[in-house]
């Protein structure tokens, strides 16, 4: 069991896939971790000696901004949004799209689930 | 896609030249413009911008937080007020 950044318990993985458990870390940045540790990609958490892990903390402390610090920052940028009133804040107030997609259908991972709008006209006769 | 940053930022030569006259006369009066392709720039806090919506002015108070959008972007082009009520509720 490894502990690195907080919270985040990777384990029995490949370092490289390991590592994406982070938030804030995805493929490629934890591919860098590992490159500027010296480290394989292919070796597991398990077999990653304390000195490794330590450094792989210390690399990731100091170049990388993970969980909490990253998604205060996030929330802090959209409030920014809202706070001016330009259009992209106005969308993430009303919970729709942000980036001009279109909302005649889909964006369901904004609008969440359907609201069925009930009684459609009923074809009659 | 985002404009090349070898050209800078753009901004109407107009308006860019009315806010230079209204800085240096150090006067306060708001500058009606249609021109929401323009970024904020530095220069522009503290002013009161009437951006055109299509329809009427929007008045815009530009504040430091505002400074690399563009005036549009506060001067919102379409009113959606929500879908009409159905009118005969309850028929079946």
């Amino acid at each position: 069991m490894a502990r690195i950044s907080g919270v985040d318990i990777p384990d029995n993985k490949r370092g490289e896939v390991a590592l994406t458990y982070i938030f804030g870390i995805g493929k490629s940045s934890a591919k860098k971790i590992l490159d500027k540790a010296e480290i394989s990609v292919d070796k597991k958490v398990k077999d990653w000696t304390d000195e490794e892990s330590n450094l792989i903390r210390k690399i990731i402390a100091e170049e990388f901004k993970t969980e909490g610090v990253l998604k205060s920052e996030i929330q802090l940028s959209i409030k920014r949004l809202l706070d001016i009133g330009c259009y992209r804040g106005l969308r993430h107030r009303k919970g729709l799209p942000v980036r001009g997609q279109r909302t005649k259908n889909n964006s369901r991972t904004r609008k969440g689930k359907r609201k069925t709008v009930a009684n459609k006209k009923k074809a009659t006769k | 896609m985002a404009r090349s940053l070898k050209k800078g930022p753009y901004i109407d030569f107009r308006l860019e030249n009315k806010v230079d006259v209204i800085n240096n006369s150090g006067k306060k009066s708001v500058i009606k413009t249609w021109s929401r392709r323009s970024m904020i720039s530095p220069d522009f806090v503290g002013h009161t911008f009437a951006v055109h919506n299509g329809n009427k002015f929007i008045p815009v108070y530009v504040t430091e937080n505002m400074v690399g959008h563009k005036l549009g972007e506060f001067a919102p082009t379409r009113n959606f007020r929500g879908h009409v009520a159905k009118k005969d509720k309850g028929k079946r």
